[in-house]
């Protein structure tokens, strides 16, 4: 019912898992007193060195240096799948926060209507808009374009995005999310997982068939059952173990560590020792799999 | 099971705070039916709580407790002074609450008053109750000199339930004070105090009945404890309670817009009595291993 424990009395060492990064670089750090390269993000010029102005990774094009934050809020590009929360019905407009630096829009144009219709916007659909989405509501949605203040453009044209129901969210680092060629993700263990490129992993029990069809407009109102409550809650704590030990998360990450987080309860999982346990059983399976 | 939606239709979006709760009203995952919650606990379960005393070395006693992400550190500075006049036999507790405004925006400025204040008037409510520390023993000579424990907690990270953290940092905090020997020498009239400045003669408090505060939030039609952030979010009436060793309630209040029932606020009560004693009894044996690793434990404090 209760655990409280004294602070380093049962944590065992931490085993050094990541490997040495070569170009790592803190705020302030001289990169190079070469005056021949361009000053990219991420970087200053002074006494004609260039610094570091964030803590990350050195990347090189050419003759323009960068440096790639470890930390930092998400910043979209086209293609990427995100979740975000509607906080504004605007003029043929919603806004949307997607933990993006600047608030996103998604037009009403680039939005499926319910029944899948394609058609014009007539002024009708303008007035009916907070009825498809309204504040609060989670929705999934692709980049459609990206503005030059780094504003995104999002668009919801496939039946696979649109609003989402009955799930849990969670908020992990944007740069854990590996790039894949999908990031929607039915597991065998019965949940669906929408990893979005912004940080935002959406979990939800599956749905059969024909509600996945309708954009979500249709909401399934039913309680879940308590066998998916528990596959879902699990599969939470998984990811949430993923992301506090670093590590990349993607399908087979999320599906190794659910497999091994299986011989614990699932409120045990985020037990500091158990969370440790269950990341070093999925590793070395990662790892073999990459090899 | 109710609809957490519909609560959020009928309620108008009145400011941030309202509308971000509307929002996490959305996840229904986060109602609490089947004794299976959000993150898998049942709705009696805490999540895991670390510990450490004696993390300020300027203080007379001092702890850091972290509950999941809710950080709190508790400084204890022992003063002599002047009993209060209602109770010139007794010494005093003095609670500050500081909200650092590293654990959320909101904090910035004033903006974390109306909190502190709240979480410092529930921990002098539930002091004051005689037994839960024994304030005679801190008192020097009556009606002249006692010993005042400013009592001074620090919120670092909010991550929900912070008033059984903080109440859980505070006790471990007096079971870590030390405060100086005094001897009182009566010179024709003219009394003169000595205070002891060997770091080993001194006394401690007895904390096994100093209450923790259980906070019990109603969910749906369940009642949870330790209530994550979006839990909080998603509860309309929440019920502290003070629970000291044995069970008893020290103090109580209801917080929230929403109303209760009679009935549940009696099966509360019993919950909170049965978590209460648990906790107390999980937070005394942690406290006292600690005391047996002594010193060659070694600091952690904020190195991870």
């Amino acid at each position: 019912m209760v655990d409280i424990r004294v602070v380093g009395a049962r944590d065992r060492q931490k085993q050094e898992l990541t490997e040495e990064i070569s170009n790592l670089v803190c705020p302030g750090d001289v990169i190079t007193t070469d005056t021949g390269f361009m000053r990219g993000h991420g970087t200053y010029m002074e006494d004609e060195k260039l610094h570091a102005s964030v803590a990350g990774v050195v990347e090189r094009v050419n003759k323009l240096i960068c440096v790639k934050p470890l930390k930092t809020r998400y910043n979209g590009e086209v293609g990427d799948v995100v979740i975000g929360r509607i906080i504004e019905v605007g003029q043929k407009r919603w806004k949307v926060d997607t933990r993006s630096k600047l608030d996103s829009i998604l037009m009403l144009s680039s939005v499926n209507l319910p029944g899948g219709e394609l058609r014009r916007r007539s002024e009708e659909d303008e007035k009916m808009m907070r009825n498809y989405l309204k504040e609060g509501d989670l929705i999934s949605a692709e980049v459609q374009s990206v503005f030059s203040d780094g504003a995104l453009s999002l668009h919801t044209r496939s039946l696979k995005y649109g609003k989402l129901a009955q799930g849990t969210i969670i908020q992990v680092s944007p740069s854990l999310i590996k790039r894949r060629k999908t990031h929607f993700h039915t597991l065998p263990c019965g949940a669906t997982i929408i990893l979005g490129n912004n940080g935002s992993v959406w979990i939800s029990a599956t749905m059969n068939e024909e509600t996945e069809q309708t954009g979500g407009y249709e909401q399934d109102l039913e309680p879940v059952s308590k066998g998916d409550r528990e596959v879902i809650a699990r599969l939470r704590n998984c990811v949430i173990a993923l992301s506090e030990h670093q590590m990349m998360l993607y399908d087979t990450s999320v599906l190794y560590s659910y497999e091994e987080s299986l011989r614990f309860n699932v409120k045990d999982i985020l037990k500091p020792e158990i969370m440790t346990e269950i990341i070093e059983n999925t590793q070395p399976r990662l790892e073999s799999l990459g090899t | 099971m109710v609809s957490m939606e519909h609560i959020a239709s009928v309620k108008p979006v009145a400011d941030n705070k309202e509308q971000q709760r509307v929002h996490w009203k959305g996840e229904r995952h986060s109602t609490a039916q089947d004794n299976c919650r959000e993150d898998g606990r049942g709705c009696e379960d805490y999540r895991h709580m670390t510990l450490e005393t004696g993390v300020v070395s300027n203080t007379s006693g001092s702890s850091r407790v972290r509950l999941a992400n809710t950080d709190i550190l508790v400084g204890i500075k022992a003063e002599l002074g002047t009993p209060a006049p209602d109770k010139d036999d007794k010494g005093r507790l003095e609670f500050f609450v500081d909200c650092s405004a590293n654990a959320t925006p909101e904090f910035e400025g004033r903006g974390g008053e109306e909190l502190a204040s709240e979480i410092s008037n529930m921990l002098i409510r539930v002091y004051d109750c005689p037994g839960c520390v024994d304030l005679q023993k801190l008192c020097i000579i009556p009606k002249q000199q006692c010993w005042i424990l400013y009592i001074d907690i620090l919120l670092l990270e909010c991550g929900g339930n912070l008033f059984d953290a903080a109440s859980v940092a505070v006790k471990a905090a007096l079971f870590d004070l030390k405060i100086p020997r005094v001897t009182v020498t009566q010179d024709e009239g003219h009394v003169e105090l000595e205070i002891s400045d060997d770091p080993y003669d001194v006394q401690t408090v007895d904390v096994k009945s100093s209450p923790c505060i259980v906070t019990l939030s109603k969910i749906g039609h369940c009642h949870v404890v330790d209530a994550s952030q979006k839990e909080e979010a998603c509860c309309l009436a929440r019920l502290m309670l003070g629970v000291a060793e044995h069970g008893t309630i020290t103090g109580m209040k209801k917080e929230g817009s929403g109303s209760l029932d009679p009935s549940s606020i009696d099966d509360m009560l019993d919950t909170g009595k049965r978590v209460g004693i648990a906790l107390n009894k999980s937070l005394l044996e942690s406290l006292e291993e600690e005391q047996r690793q002594g010193k060659k434990k070694g600091r952690t404090g904020f190195l991870r």
